[in-house]
């Protein structure tokens, strides 16, 4: 009789205890993943911010061998670069979207569906390859149009995605208004159901966009890269991510410095389209 | 005539719906034609490398541009070993972090950290690299590699100098670049879970753990999905493991050794084609990498829609 308490008492500590190493080790592997980022976001802050200046900004890359510099071209050129993804891949994205949640509740829906998902985990060094084959072989030369096609191509799962999924969240009830008021589907469709989730497609388009201003592996032989001054999308054109892929490799201790300048730049990059847009779709909302 | 007017409105209205209908269409068909093109571009691309080595391709392990022999088992070597042993360091680690989230944390610190998780997920690959080159690398080459050919050097996983560039730390940087995306999948399939489980666990006089690992075993497809879909992220990661994994065609049992990846071979090599074989090589190596991550997508897709299908049923 005593023994059995004194067993039951054992086995109600034991559980206890286990259960409370547990959850202490969950939390210690939450903690552990957020040190490395708090140790990237620090090595990139302190090595590139004495070296953060304007000349960075309106600067052109100097030869080897001379300091200083910036990379003027290469903003421009991640620019431009997801520029020409965004005319490819918002539209088949957003018009992607639209479908699959307005007809797509059928087999091809589904297949449509599963691509979509499918193609999110093609790596993107593959698709840097097929825009090589089909843009660069025909043209018979690096260009800023391969590279963005590339970067199109990878914008499209994201935001066929959101928009699906935001265009779902719609109420019912506003479908049905616009219907029993006579209107037809499409202009329905096109200016209630998507006015209303424009907001949380443009979030989606925003994650596209970013996403493709930190890619590297598909514009490493379409845009190729660029040391000069161009923005013709028939060209090779700089970008930042293929200069710190670059500079990082270097031996000269100057671009070494220079590569973590251009991640911080390009970090700020990417915060920056979020906050524009976070910015366009606030101020939108409350003039409606 | 206001009843011809009305009906002419609302035919109107049927074609425009009509239209609307095919458009959304027509770019939907475009997806769905964009991969086969995919697939088909890389076939046609590579037919020179398929048509001269063919099968063996893949079990021939010499990589030899000068001799233009291309066999590309050691590179599928280092794919694979880098991206299962980054899989067994990442994958306790997320599960802890996805069940931290999911049933310890409560809700103030749960969506910060969740924020920060999904964040370590946006961070460009080529600024890991960065960070790979001019941190990790030095760390594991001072400190890490030291210890354990110190401490295990009897293993021949531990032999060798220490370079620092080499498998182990691809390993360590491809561990951290999946952790984000297993363990906010894992959340999320951990969250679907019905709350009527845990709660007849804890009725049952279960202690948080012993919950938790029910949650967790009505979650096991789920997770299993979420592995995979890190792993098909592995396979194909490109800069930040072609920047630290010293580039090198070679089959070793040493983590110290450098190695080589399929993608990595493709973007180090891809501008330095000269022949027009050498090119159908290595766009024969995409297209096989391409065939590899859709397999691993389609079945994490799979096994994660099964998991979210379970619960709405039911």
């Amino acid at each position: 009789m005593e023994n059995g308490i004194m067993n039951s008492k054992f086995f109600y500590y034991k559980r206890k205890y286990t259960s409370f190493v547990m959850m202490s080790l969950t939390f210690i592997a939450a903690l552990a993943a957020v040190i490395p980022l708090v140790l990237i976001f620090y090595y990139t802050v302190s090595t590139a911010i004495t070296y953060l200046n304007l000349d960075f900004f309106i600067h052109m890359p100097k030869p080897v061998g001379e300091s200083g510099g910036g990379m003027a071209n290469a903003i421009v050129g991640t620019l431009i670069l997801i520029g020409i993804g965004g005319v490819i891949g918002i539209p088949i994205g957003v018009m992607t979207g639209t479908y699959l949640s307005e007809f797509g509740n059928n087999k091809f829906g589904f297949i449509v569906r599963f691509l979509t998902d499918v193609l999110s985990g093609i790596p993107s060094i593959v698709v840097g390859v097929v825009a090589y084959t089909m843009v660069v072989l025909p043209m018979k030369h690096f260009s800023a149009l391969a590279g963005g096609i590339a970067l199109g191509i990878l914008m499209i799962p994201t935001i066929t995605r959101t928009t699906e999924e935001m265009i779902k969240l719609v109420p019912h009830a506003l479908r049905e208004a616009g219907l029993a008021l006579g209107i037809p589907k499409w202009r329905t469709t096109l200016s209630i159901v998507l006015k209303t989730a424009w907001k949380g497609i443009a979030t989606g388009v925003l994650l596209g966009l970013s996403r493709a201003a930190g890619e590297t592996a598909p514009l490493l032989f379409t845009a190729l890269g660029n040391r000069f001054w161009s923005t013709k999308i028939g060209q090779p054109i700089a970008s930042l991510t293929v200069y710190i892929y670059d500079y990082a490799k270097s031996p000269f201790e100057d671009w070494n410095q220079q590569a973590w300048t251009a991640a911080l730049v390009l970090i700020l990059l990417i915060s920056l389209i979020s906050l524009l847009f976070r910015i366009i779709t606030r101020s939108k909302y409350k003039t409606n | 005539m206001e009843k011809q007017r009305i009906k002419k409105i609302s035919d109107l209205g049927n074609i425009g719906d009509l239209i609307f209908e095919k458009l959304t269409l027509l770019f939907a068909v475009s997806v769905f034609l964009l991969v086969l093109l995919m697939g088909y571009e890389m076939y046609s691309g590579s037919k020179l490398s398929i048509d001269k080595f063919g099968w063996s391709f893949l079990v021939n392990s010499t990589w030899d541009p000068v001799l233009e022999i291309y066999g590309a088992l050691p590179i599928i070597y280092g794919t694979v070993v880098s991206s299962f042993l980054a899989l067994i360091f990442a994958l306790p680690l997320s599960i802890g972090v996805a069940v931290f989230l999911a049933e310890v944390a409560p809700p103030w610190l749960e969506k910060p950290l969740s924020f920060l998780v999904e964040l370590l997920a946006g961070i460009p690959s080529v600024i890991y690299g960065l960070w790979g080159i001019f941190v990790l690398v030095p760390w594991i080459r001072s400190d890490v590699e030291p210890f354990l050919s110190d401490k295990l050097g009897f293993l021949p996983f531990f032999r060798g100098a220490p370079y620092g560039f080499g498998l182990l730390a691809a390993v360590l940087i491809l561990a951290l670049m999946v952790l984000p995306i297993i363990s906010s999948i894992t959340r999320d399939i951990l969250k679907s879970v019905p709350r009527s489980q845990r709660e007849a666990a804890l009725a049952l006089g279960a202690t948080r753990w012993q919950t938790s690992l029910i949650v967790l075993k009505d979650a096991k497809s789920g997770i299993l999905g979420a592995t995979m879909l890190g792993l098909g992220r592995a396979i194909g990661e490109t800069m930040a493991v072609t920047m630290v994994i010293g580039n090198r065609a070679l089959i070793s049992p040493s983590l110290f050794d450098p190695s080589y990846t399929m993608a990595s071979v493709i973007a180090n090599e891809f501008t330095e084609a000269t022949s027009e074989m050498y090119l159908s090589a290595l766009i024969q190596l995409a297209l096989v990498l391409f065939v590899i991550t859709i397999i691993i997508n389609a079945l994490a897709q799979l096994l994660v829609w099964s998991m979210s299908r379970k619960w709405k049923t039911a």
